[in-house]
């Protein structure tokens, strides 16, 4: 059972899309899991065929459980276990994931106990447990039956009273609580002056569509992701006391649920995109989000995150570190202030940059090297 | 289109992006996205929603005239919304 995040303890295997015997790619969406966030696509991370499948659909497993033999071609025998007729589904136990991928025959994941198969947006899931419906009762109008929000609306009319703790928020509070006690945060805030990078969108979408449309949210995406290529020491992961820059720039981007809850799927090579490549891409999570359909890539590879609070939201944020991550930018509501340019007071519009990074990998120096380009990048947003 | 006809359209789009939302406390008034708590990419995706099923362009430098039901409807309206 992969991981989909350090918050992620189990998932329950909704559907198999392969069977013994398919051929399969890397990066192929080979089963959809079913984790507190909601259904993920998960992807395949080797070529090979298929073996066996190790658990069966609507069976729950533990993150490094086995779940299918993949035979990759090598002559690595299959571990013995899992040769003999009619294995019974094996209980979850921690496996090392080196171990894992050293097999030629990697079990992939474990069954334990029985659930019910549901598929079901994030949004919907918590509509459900705030109203207190069991999804298995609802019939879903999404691709593969997947429950919508709009179906958990459909069953009954509403009640005020909202359940204090689902599974998301659980989940949320593990993986948080663990890094506010372990990650010495610092904390470092500019306000910067986004005014530049206002005029340039004003004057790009005006003869545009509303399609092409570009948020100014997007351009702060493409900022943070160009300014962390030259930053490695706030982007990559810290394990075991070993601290690992990140090759690449995979930049989560926290997306916050109707009513509570919070998804954070990165955009994979977030430094490569243009701005209106990065508008589509912000376009599709949300919709993602929202209707399912996000993949496990996107759940995994985070290397570090950019929360960004929004025209209505406050004015700034210092967030917590996303384990295994080191750093987490936050950038708050842009406000039209009073601002000195040029020795004269002019209206400008200005927004809260901050970044919470991890004392053990880097200092406030850097950190301040940071804002300071992102900034910069910002001034001159038609070279973005 | 009828006006009911134009705000049932803007109605149900509102609900696809806030299905809990009891239209009926809204206050019409009012900007939808402080009402609705919809953030720029809600909002943008309402306005391309309705501006699709009712054959209105809504350019960029119009998106201040229709926050709030009223002003959208009545934007609808004098822009002969059809189906």
């Amino acid at each position: 059972m992969p991981s989909f995040g350090a918050d992620m303890e189990a998932g329950t295997l909704v559907q198999w899309l392969v069977k013994p015997g398919d051929s399969i790619k890397r990066d192929q969406v080979i089963a959809i899991i079913e984790t507190q966030k909601g259904a993920i696509d998960f992807e395949s991370f080797a070529d090979g065929t298929i073996h066996k499948l190790l658990i069966d659909e609507g069976n729950n497993a533990a993150v490094g459980a086995p779940i299918a033999l993949l035979d990759d071609g090598s002559e690595t025998p299959i571990p013995e276990e899992y040769t003999k007729p009619d294995t019974p589904n094996i209980v979850a136990a921690t496996i090392e994931t080196e171990a894992t991928k050293a097999e030629a025959l990697s079990p992939v994941f474990t069954a334990s106990k029985n659930r019910a198969t549901v598929i079901a947006s994030p949004y919907a899931r918590l509509l459900a447990a705030e109203k207190g419906i069991d999804l298995k009762l609802i019939n879903g109008s999404g691709p593969n039956g997947a429950i919508l929000a709009v179906d958990i609306t459909q069953v009954q009319p509403r009640r005020s009273e909202t359940t204090t703790k689902d599974s998301m928020r659980s989940a949320i509070a593990a993986a948080l609580g663990r890094a506010k006690r372990e990650i010495p945060h610092y904390y470092l805030e500019s306000t910067i002056d986004v005014q530049p990078a206002v005029d340039w969108l004003t004057a790009y979408n005006r003869d545009k569509g509303l399609e092409e449309q570009i948020l100014i949210n997007a351009l702060f995406h493409c900022a943070v992701a160009k300014a962390l290529l030259k930053a490695p020491e706030l982007n990559g992961y810290y394990e075991k006391g070993v601290y690992t820059p990140a090759s690449s720039v995979h930049l989560a981007t926290g997306i916050s649920i109707r009513g509570g809850g919070l998804i954070s799927p990165a955009i994979l090579d977030a430094d490569q995109l243009s701005p209106d490549q990065m508008m589509e891409k912000l376009k599709d999570l949300s919709d993602r989000v929202r209707n399912g359909g996000l993949r496990s890539s996107e759940m995994s590879s985070a290397t570090v995150t950019l929360s960004s609070l929004g025209e209505r939201g406050a004015d700034k944020i210092l967030g917590i570190i996303y384990p295994p991550q080191v750093a987490l930018i936050g950038i708050g509501k842009p406000q039209l202030r009073p601002w000195i340019v040029e020795g004269e007071v002019t209206a400008r519009m200005v927004v809260s940059l901050s970044l919470s990074a991890d004392h053990r990998v880097s200092d406030g120096r850097q950190g301040a090297n940071f804002l300071n380009r992102v900034s910069k990048i910002l001034q001159k947003p038609e070279k973005l | 289109m009828t006006p009911e006809q134009i705000k049932a359209v803007i109605e149900e789009e509102l609900l696809e992006l806030a299905p809990e939302a009891d239209l009926d406390d809204l206050d019409a008034e009012e900007d939808m996205r402080e009402e609705l708590d919809l953030d720029s990419m809600d909002f943008l995706r309402l306005t391309l929603a309705i501006s699709k099923r009712l054959n209105v362009a809504i350019p960029d430098s119009d998106l201040a005239k229709v926050v709030t039901f009223n002003a959208m409807y009545q934007y609808l309206l004098a822009r002969g919304a059809k189906d």
